[in-house]
């Protein structure tokens, strides 16, 4: 019994060591991102907001990737998670989720829940997230995940994003994080006016872009995309 | 010395069939940039085996027949296992930017597919040096084989998938290796394990190792992870892997560069990949122009707004969206161009049900050719050419392209597609758009250069450029744009917000206001390129967007080393779509190459004892180095080169190799016959030699393009014919140099002769990398010209090391 007893306070030891390691690792990460946050690009020179850095403080990223690369979870940068998908980088996760400006009443729609980490960190902020997964097994490991960390505003289903989902429609924000050939006309109907959706463009591993795409009160969209911190194509004069 | 000489043979087929059959089959389960790559590992095993037989020579000779059968059977297994392992090795080529951990998996494809080249190498290294009295037959065997490997291989590849094709490749070297233990001592362990070896293939375990691992990332993988997704049907040839997929749970939508504006959503479609990438669609149509109403609202569709029932040139037809595209604008004529018969076949039979029978419309002629070709070739005028969009998005966001030729998008085609349009005729090209611009711009920047080389003193009168959020439309009107053309581009553009970047007479105020962007990027690069000083712009912009040229056809190459430290360093902040990460794996193969053969090339030859007279070492070295980086330069410019006239990659590699293989293995046995009737003249055959080279390289610098021009519309036959006879004389004149110098120091330095062949084995394995590198810095010319020099130095150093008195072993 005694050695029982020694065992399972070897693991509990391992495991808390192991959760504080992950702890310290986290808040490094995001001390990272606070300093990218001061050179943000956009036109209207947006900050990422001390609420959004909190969410990135609060999820265990580690938590959601595979046993292989959680050594890496604390990287700012995309990692691999099978079937062809990647979690987001951090400063991308956080600047996409800064950038639909979230409110503690939004509903918000996720189009392509992979790992599930965006819809974690959006469970953070608003009222409610409902995401899309197309992949059985992914969407089946990010479920199971994010009611194992006691997420209980995320909805996920099984499904074609393409179409949203229209019965909890319209949504104050809308985040595709799937791959996207063109903008799928009815998620521009399920953006309430005045709704931000937000789209990375680029491959795998190299979001090149995020198209930020606004609907007016009076229904128009106007499509902004951001690019890299800081980078200006030209050298010399400009 | 029947059997030696037909084992040879197989092994050598084997050889060269394995090397293009790895470009093949690598192209499909990563990308292209693998191609150059795989040269390189096969000069490196040459290069090893010639040091590892010169270290074990003595003990090699005594057992000949069991060594060469030996080695054929390792190579026939390891052609096999190398294959399976290689694909196991989980190098992820869009992750290099972010872990340094694939450069290491990297290198390790690279010693994985080195073991089988190494077994080849050995059997015909050990023949030469074993059988020295039949040199000359061995070595015509040789060559013959590989010749022979390159058409066995493609007519394989037309014949079975490659994994087949590997089965098939396989059983040569085995032949060989039964051939050759019939004679050995060895006969019983040897035969023991071919039989096993039989044996397991026969069981079928092998085969199901062989099943081709495509990348994750690649658009296939992605396509089969959705729920319900399936293959309807493989297809295989030397030009691709053609996969087509359906998807009922949730259907295939490509429509790049839809509107935000569009009441239409796409019908269903099935996926159609080739090389398990580069998406195209064939769209689901019911004969009802409506139900692809979506046509109306991309940014492909502009130059129909232009133009009334015109006659159009489709380049690149693919799934036929882009037909469907011109049949849904009532074209008048449609002539579809599409270089892979498998394509065509897709949309003509196999799915024709799906497609709508749309290529039995009698305004509708469907040509399975090579674009530049077909229109060099073409008598018809066209009210449109149109070239859409055939690669994926992330393949070329990520810049997966950087080192791949494209003749589609060059400033001679640009100008040759105008040619074909009527007066107020358009060229119509769509591209991805990438952020920063990069291509968009190089296209806007080889289009205004086409135009000033037509003549156009204005061509920014001829100009129209339009962008949605991830595609650009380029218009090239052969004319200036006139006051009303421009209403229905304004017209066109605002009623899908899509944003105009170019227009006759565009004001600031006309670019960025749909999709807005931090600064209005394609307008400001325009303007600049049709100004006076586009130079000094093109200089200082981050992204190379000189216009592309068949001398330099990198259409996709915008790498400057200037700004690599700041994309690396803006990775973490959402800048590593910045980076062309396609070139920095070629910078790392450079790297790789030379280590590889530093270590399994010349690092061995050390223990080589070296006996030879005082201080004339580096030049012997310097004359063998020479020729391996030049003979290799011409031979990869080249290939380069003839990809436009071959219309393939794997077309231009398998002549071109094979065709230097044979024709400078007879210069290197006629060598021998012009050193003796050279011999107590004054004049050296080396100089004769480069002589020859010069002469025939800088005809060809010259005469080429014209020749291409003129005959690339002929038949895929007659285009083989047409460039072994060019590469012919080319090729005799650069087999000499090496011979002859080996020849010399066979007399004087006989310890040096592994040495020659380490060095020049060590300078082929860098120069194939090398090669393509300065192909995308400098152009194909610079690369032949910097060959010329190389093979003039080198005849300096033969010239002034074979006077009389010379203490230098080169001279006899």
């Amino acid at each position: 019994m005694k050695v029982l007893t020694y065992l399972l306070l070897l693991v509990s030891m391992a495991t808390s060591a192991d959760e504080a390691t992950h702890t310290v690792a986290r808040a490094a990460m995001v001390e990272e991102l606070r300093r990218y946050a001061q050179i943000l690009d956009g036109p209207d020179e947006a900050r990422i907001s001390d609420a959004v850095m909190a969410a990135m403080n609060a999820v265990k990223r580690h938590e959601l990737v595979p046993q292989s690369e959680r050594r890496f979870a604390y990287e700012n940068r995309p990692l691999p998670i099978g079937y062809g998908q990647t979690i987001s980088q951090p400063y991308i996760v956080a600047l996409m989720t800064e950038l639909i400006e979230p409110d503690v009443d939004d509903v918000v729609l996720e189009v392509g829940t992979g790992s599930g980490y965006q819809a974690a960190i959006l469970a953070e902020l608003v009222g409610h997230v409902y995401s899309i997964e197309i992949i059985e097994a992914l969407a089946t490991r990010a479920r199971q995940d994010l009611v194992r960390l006691g997420y209980k505003n995320i909805t996920t289903k099984l499904g074609d994003g393409y179409y949203g989902w229209a019965e909890h429609g319209p949504f104050d924000s809308i985040v595709v994080t799937a791959a996207a050939g063109h903008v799928p006309p009815p998620l521009i109907e399920q953006l309430k006016p005045g709704g931000r959706m937000v789209i990375p463009v680029g491959s795998r591993f190299m979001t090149q872009t995020l198209l930020l795409i606004e609907k007016t009160e009076s229904g128009e969209v106007i499509t902004r995309q951001f690019g890299a911190v800081r980078f200006v194509p030209l050298t010399g004069r400009h | 010395m029947r059997r030696l000489l037909l084992a040879t043979l197989l092994v050598s087929a084997g050889a060269i069939g394995y090397e293009l059959l790895l470009m093949r089959m690598l192209s499909i389960v990563q990308w292209h940039h693998f191609a150059y790559m795989i040269i390189s590992i096969a000069l490196l095993g040459y290069g090893a085996s010639g040091t590892f037989i010169a270290l074990f020579k003595s003990r090699l000779e005594s057992g000949f027949e069991a060594a060469f059968a030996t080695s054929a059977l390792l190579f026939s297994i390891t052609m096999v296992s190398s294959f399976a392992l290689g694909q196991r090795v989980p190098f992820n080529a869009l992750e290099v930017v972010w872990d340094s951990r694939q450069f290491l998996n990297l290198s390790l494809i690279y010693l994985v597919f080195f073991v089988p080249f190494f077994f080849a190498a050995s059997c015909i290294g050990l023949a030469f040096t074993c059988r020295r009295r039949g040199i000359s037959r061995i070595y015509f065997f040789d060559l013959f084989g590989a010749g022979l490997g390159a058409i066995l291989l493609i007519g394989a590849l037309f014949a079975f998938i490659p994994q087949d094709a590997l089965l098939v490749l396989m059983t040569l070297p085995l032949i060989a290796s039964v051939i050759m233990s019939t004679q050995s001592s060895a006969r019983a362990p040897l035969i023991t394990v071919q039989f096993l070896w039989v044996a397991l293939l026969a069981s079928g375990i092998l085969q199901n190792q062989l099943g081709l691992r495509v990348s994750e990332y690649k658009g296939l993988s992605q396509a089969l992870q959705v729920i319900g997704s399936r293959i309807l049907d493989v297809s295989s040839s030397p030009l691709g892997q053609i996969t087509v997929v359906e998807s009922p749970t949730v259907p295939i939508r490509h429509a790049p560069g839809l509107s935000f504006n569009t009441l239409h959503i796409p019908p269903e479609q099935l996926a159609v990949f080739t090389d398990a990438d580069d998406m195209s669609a064939i769209t689901r149509f019911d004969g009802d122009l409506n139900s692809v109403g979506y046509l109306g609202d991309v940014t492909a569709a502009l130059p129909y707004a232009l133009l009334n029932k015109p006659d159009v040139l489709v380049l690149g037809a693919g799934g036929g969206s882009d037909v469907l595209l011109a049949l849904y604008h009532g074209a008048n004529s449609i002539d579809a161009v599409e270089l892979n018969p498998q394509m065509t076949k897709l949309v003509e039979e196999t799915h024709a049900e799906f497609a709508g029978f749309v290529y039995e419309d009698p305004r509708i002629t469907v040509h399975t050719r090579e674009a530049r070709g077909f229109v060099a070739q073409s008598g018809t005028r066209y009210d449109l050419i149109h070239i859409g969009l055939l690669d994926s998005f992330a393949a070329s966001g990520a810049g997966v392209y950087a080192q791949s030729e494209s003749y589609i998008y060059t400033k001679e085609a640009i100008r040759e597609y105008l040619e074909h349009t009527t007066d107020g005729g358009l060229l119509a090209i769509t591209r991805w758009l990438k952020l920063p611009p990069r291509d968009s711009l190089k296209l806007v920047a080889t289009a205004i250069d086409a135009l000033r080389t037509m003549g156009v003193s204005k061509p920014g009168q001829q100009l129209v450029v339009i962008r949605s959020w991830n595609t650009i439309t380029v218009l090239i009107k052969n004319g200036a744009l006139m006051a009303d053309e421009i209403q229905s581009v304004r017209q066109f553009a605002r009623s899908r917000s899509f944003d105009t970047a170019w227009f006759p007479g565009i004001q600031a105020s006309d670019a960025n206001r749909f999709n807005l962007l931090r600064e209005p990027y394609l307008y400001d690069g325009t303007k600049a390129l049709l100004g006076p000083r586009a130079g000094e712009f093109a200089e200082r912009y981050k992204f190379y967007i000189q216009p592309a040229t068949d001398n330099r056809p990198y259409y996709f190459h915008f790498f400057k080393w200037a700004t690599l430290p700041e994309v690396i360093a803006l990775r973490r902040v959402g800048g590593a779509g910045l980076i062309e990460w396609g070139y920095l794996i070629l910078i790392a193969t450079l790297l790789q190459a030379a280590i590889a053969g530093l270590v399994l090339v010349l690092l061995p030859l050390s223990r080589v004892k070296r006996v030879w007279p005082a201080g004339t070492g580096p030049r012997m070295g310097a004359y063998f180095l020479l020729l391996g980086l030049a003979f290799l330069f011409i031979e990869m410019a080249f290939i380069q080169k003839f990809i436009l006239f071959l219309s393939h990659p794997l077309y231009s590699v398998a002549v071109v190799l094979s065709g230097f293989l044979v024709f400078a293995g007879l210069g290197s046995a006629w060598s021998e016959r012009l050193a003796g009737k050279l011999e107590g003249n004054d004049r050296s055959p080396v100089a004769i030699a480069v002589g020859g080279i010069a002469l025939f390289a800088i005809v060809y610098v010259i005469l080429l393009p014209l020749i291409f021009q003129r005959c690339i519309g002929f038949s895929d036959p007659v285009k083989i014919a047409i460039s072994v006879v060019l590469i012919a004389p080319l090729a005799i004149s650069m087999g000499m140099p090496f011979p002859l110098g080996l020849r010399c120091v066979a007399a004087t330095a006989p310890n040096f002769i592994p040495w020659a062949w380490g060095i020049n084995g060590f300078a082929s394995v860098i120069s194939a990398v090398l090669a393509t590198l300065l192909a995308i810095e400098f152009g194909f010319v610079v690369v032949i010209l910097t060959a010329l020099v190389l093979y003039a130095i080198a005849a300096l150093i033969f010239v002034s090391s074979t006077r009389p008195g010379s203490p230098n072993p080169l001279r006899q």
